[in-house]
C-alpha cells in the first residue's frame, strides 16, 4: 500500500494520541486516585477521626477537673468497681450525697441530683467509653497488671467535661496488648496523671519493674476478648 | 455440511482433518462472524429468557440469605459445612479443562485445540465467576467478607496465613486474572476481525475499543504470539495448584476421610475430568446450533472423550486407593469414614458418584460409543452429576464426627437448591451472552491449522500451474 493511499479502515483503528493513554491512565490517574482513596479511608474511616472526642452533654455538669484535678480525689472514691470487676462502675447519686449534702447544698447545677436523691431515681449519665457486646473487657485485670487510667481515658483531670481520648478500636488494644511494657506503672501509680515516659523507664529497671514486665502476658488471641 | 462420520468409515492412519467440508479462510470468518452478526433468532432469545430466570433466582436467594443469614441453609452441627463448599469446589473444579485446553494443549502444540479454546476458556472464566459467588455469600456476615483479603484494618487483624482457605482466595483469584487476560489477549485479533466487519456505530466502537486498535500488522503478531506463550506458560501452572489448593481446604484439616495426601491430585484429575465434561456438554448442542459442526468435528469430540476416559479412570483409582489406605493405616476413624461413606446413610450419593464417574466413561473405551454425540451427551452430563456428587459425598464425611451423640443427618433446604439452580443460571447466562456477543471459535486461530496456512501447501503449486 502507497503512503498516500488512506487504508479502508483508518476511522476504525486508534489515533496515534492514543499510545498515551495507558501512560496517562496507570502512570498518573491510577495513582492519584488510589493514593487519594487509600489516604482518605485511611483517615476519615478510622476510630481515630470518627470516635475520638466524642464529647456528649451530661444531665448534670459535673467536671472532673474540678473534683480529679483540684480537689485531688482518687479516682476509685467514685468508681469502686476499678480494681475488683469488669466495670468500673459509674457512682450512684449517694456517692454524690456524701459529700454535697454538706456542700454547696443550694448549687443549682446540683439540683438534679437532689432530686434523683429524693425520688430515689438513677441520673441517666450518657456512657462514652463503649466496647461492644462481643468484646470481652475488665477493668480489675488491667488495674491490678499495673495499667494507669490515663493510658486508656487520657488526662482526666484536665477535663471540665470528660471526652473519648482515646479510639479505642482493636488495633488500639492490640498495640498494647503486644508492647505492654509501654503502659506498665507501679501499682501504687495507677491513678496518677501525668506519669511520665522518664519515670515509667526507672520504674522498669527496677527489680518491681522487671517482674511486671515478665509477668504481664496480656492475651493476643481472638479468644482473649472475643470470648 | 459435510457428514463428518464419514471419516472415520475409511481406514486410514492418518487423522481426519481439523476442519472438515470446503473451507476456505473466508468461509470460516463468515461461518464465525455470522454467529454474532446475525440479528436474534427466537431460539437465542428463549435461551437466555430461560438462563436469566434462574439468574433472577439466584439474585433472589442471595438477598433473602442477607437479610436472613445462612441459618435458612440446611447445616447443621456436625455438618458445618454444607452446598456453598460443594458448589464452590464443583465450579472452581468445572473451570480447569479450559485452562488445560487453552494452556496445556497449547504448550503441546496440540492443533486441535484451537476449535474449543475459546468457548472452554469462556466457560473457565464464567464457572470461576460462579465459584466465587460461594466463598462471597457463605461468611454470613457479608460486610465482614473483606476479611478474606489481607486488607490493612483498624483492628489490626490480618487473615489467618496458615489456614487453606486463605491460599484459596489467592489461588483462585490469581486463577481467575490469569484466565481473563489470557483470553482476552486471545480475543483481540478476532475482535478485530468482528470490527472491521461492524455494520452498526454500537457494535463498531465496542469491538473497536476492545480490539485495541489491532490491524493484523506483523510487529503486532510478533507481540500478540509472545503474549500469549507466556500467559500460556503462567496459566499451565496453574491447572495443578488451584485445584490442589482447593483440596487442601479439605486435606489439611484432621476430619477421617480429608486428611488424606492423595486429594490433591485426586482432586486435579477430578477437575480435568469434569471439565471436559462440561465442554462437551456445552460444545454438543452449540456446534449444532450455530452451525460450528465443520469446527468441532468429531474428531474434537472424540479426543475429548478419551481426556474423559484418562482422567475419570484416575478418580476410579483415586476412589479405591482411598479405601486402600483408610484400611492399611490401621486408623479406625479413617476405616469408619470410609465404610460410613460407602454403607452409611449417604450410601445412594456414594452409589451416585462411583456409577456416573467410574463405571459412565468405561463407555469410551469403544470408539463407536466415543464418536456417537447423543451417547457423549449423556454421558458428559452423568459425569458433571458425578462429579458434584463426589464433593458432596466428600463434604459430607462431616455427618458422622468423633462423638457418636453429634451425629446428624445433613438435609438441603430450598434454598441450598435455588442456589445451586440459580448458579447455573448466571453460568448460562454469561454463556449464553457469550455466543451471541463474542467469536466462539478462534477464528485466527482455526485458520492457522488449515492445509492452506502451511507454506508448503501443494495448492500453491496447482495455482501456479493454472
Amino acid at each position: 500500500m502507497s503512503e498516500k493511499e488512506t487504508p479502508p479502515n483508518e476511522n476504525w483503528v486508534f489515533p496515534k494520541w492514543h499510545n498515551k493513554i495507558p501512560l496517562i491512565f496507570f502512570g498518573v490517574i491510577g495513582p492519584v486516585v488510589t493514593i487519594t482513596a487509600i489516604a482518605g479511608v485511611w483517615y476519615y474511616f478510622s476510630p481515630k477521626f470518627t470516635d475520638v472526642g466524642y464529647t456528649p452533654e451530661q444531665p448534670v455538669p459535673y467536671s472532673h477537673r474540678l473534683h480529679a484535678g483540684e480537689l485531688g480525689l482518687d479516682c476509685r472514691y467514685c468508681h469502686t468497681g476499678v480494681e475488683k470487676a469488669s466495670s468500673a462502675r459509674v457512682p450512684p447519686t449517694q456517692t454524690c450525697m456524701n459529700c454535697h449534702s454538706q456542700i454547696k447544698t443550694d448549687s443549682p447545677k446540683l439540683r438534679l441530683v437532689r432530686e434523683s436523691w429524693i425520688e430515689n431515681k438513677p441520673i441517666e449519665w450518657v456512657k462514652i467509653h463503649k466496647t461492644p457486646d462481643y468484646a470481652y473487657f475488665e477493668h480489675s485485670a488491667h488495674i491490678q497488671a499495673g495499667v494507669g487510667c490515663e493510658s486508656c481515658h487520657g488526662r482526666i483531670d484536665q477535663m471540665v467535661e470528660v471526652g473519648l481520648a482515646e479510639p479505642l478500636n482493636m488495633g488500639w488494644c492490640l498495640d498494647c496488648h503486644r508492647e505492654p511494657e509501654n503502659h506498665l506503672r507501679p501499682k501504687s501509680e495507677v491513678t496518677t496523671m501525668g506519669y511520665t515516659d522518664a519515670q515509667r523507664t526507672e520504674f522498669l529497671a527496677t527489680a518491681e519493674g522487671k517482674a511486671a514486665k515478665e509477668s504481664v502476658n496480656p492475651p493476643q488471641h481472638c479468644s482473649g476478648c472475643h470470648r | 455440511m459435510s457428514d463428518t462420520n464419514d471419516i472415520y468409515q475409511k481406514d486410514s492412519i492418518f487423522p481426519p482433518p481439523l476442519v472438515s467440508g470446503k473451507h476456505d479462510f473466508h468461509s470460516i470468518t463468515e461461518t464465525i462472524c455470522g454467529v454474532v452478526e446475525k440479528p436474534f433468532n427466537i431460539n437465542w432469545l428463549l435461551a437466555i429468557g430461560f438462563s436469566s430466570t434462574f439468574l433472577l433466582m439466584l439474585g433472589a436467594s442471595i438477598g433473602y440469605l442477607f437479610w436472613e443469614g445462612t441459618g435458612i441453609w440446611g447445616l447443621n452441627n456436625p455438618v458445618g459445612w454444607g452446598w456453598a463448599i460443594v458448589n464452590f469446589v464443583f465450579w472452581v473444579g468445572i473451570g480447569h479443562a479450559g485452562t488445560l485446553i487453552s494452556a496445556v494443549l497449547f504448550l503441546f502444540r496440540q492443533k486441535w485445540r484451537t476449535a474449543i479454546n475459546r468457548f472452554a476458556e469462556a466457560m473457565t472464566i464464567f464457572a470461576v465467576i460462579c465459584a466465587l459467588v460461594f466463598p462471597g455469600i457463605h461468611v454470613g456476615r457479608v460486610w465482614a467478607a473483606y476479611w478474606m483479603l489481607p486488607i490493612p484494618n483498624q483492628m489490626a487483624m490480618w487473615p489467618n496465613f496458615r489456614s487453606p482457605l486463605l491460599w484459596d482466595v489467592f489461588a483462585v483469584s490469581t486463577y481467575f486474572t490469569v484466565s481473563l487476560l489470557f483470553w482476552y489477549v486471545g480475543l483481540v485479533p478476532d475482535l478485530a476481525t468482528l470490527r472491521d466487519r461492524a455494520k452498526n456505530k454500537i457494535a463498531f466502537w465496542a469491538y473497536g475499543i476492545l480490539s485495541l486498535g489491532w490491524r493484523g500488522a506483523n510487529r503486532h503478531w510478533q507481540n500478540y504470539e509472545r503474549a500469549y506463550m507466556l500467559l500460556a506458560g503462567l496459566a499451565t501452572p496453574l491447572v495443578l495448584s488451584v485445584h490442589t489448593i482447593v483440596s487442601f481446604d479439605f486435606a489439611v484439616s484432621v476430619i477421617p476421610g480429608w486428611h488424606t495426601t492423595i486429594f490433591p491430585p485426586y482432586f486435579v484429575a477430578g477437575a480435568i475430568f469434569s471439565g471436559f465434561a462440561m465442554v462437551l456438554t456445552l460444545a454438543i448442542p452449540c456446534r449444532k446450533l450455530f452451525g460450528l459442526e465443520d469446527f468441532i468435528t468429531l474428531r474434537h469430540i472424540e479426543n475429548m472423550n478419551k481426556v474423559i476416559l484418562v482422567t475419570g479412570t484416575l478418580v476410579g483409582y483415586a476412589y479405591a486407593m482411598e479405601f486402600f489406605i483408610a484400611w492399611y493405616s490401621g486408623a479406625p476413624y479413617e476405616g469408619f469414614a470410609f465404610i460410613n461413606r460407602a454403607f452409611g446413610p449417604y450410601w445412594w450419593a456414594y452409589l451416585t458418584m462411583v456409577s456416573c464417574n467410574v463405571i459412565s466413561p468405561q463407555f469410551f473405551w469403544s470408539k463407536r460409543l466415543r464418536t456417537n454425540l447423543t451417547v457423549t451427551f449423556i454421558l458428559s452430563i452423568f459425569v458433571n452429576i458425578g462429579m458434584w456428587f463426589e464433593r458432596f459425598v466428600i463434604t459430607m464425611s462431616l455427618h458422622r464426627d468423633f462423638l457418636p451423640s453429634s451425629w446428624d443427618y445433613y438435609t438441603p433446604t430450598i434454598f441450598d437448591v435455588s442456589l445451586l439452580l440459580g448458579s447455573f443460571g448466571l453460568f448460562f447466562t454469561l454463556f449464553i451472552l457469550f455466543l451471541k456477543f463474542l467469536p466462539a471459535v478462534a477464528i485466527s486461530e482455526v485458520k492457522g491449522v488449515m492445509p492452506q496456512a502451511d507454506p508448503h501447501w501443494e495448492g500453491y503449486a496447482q495455482k501456479e500451474a493454472h
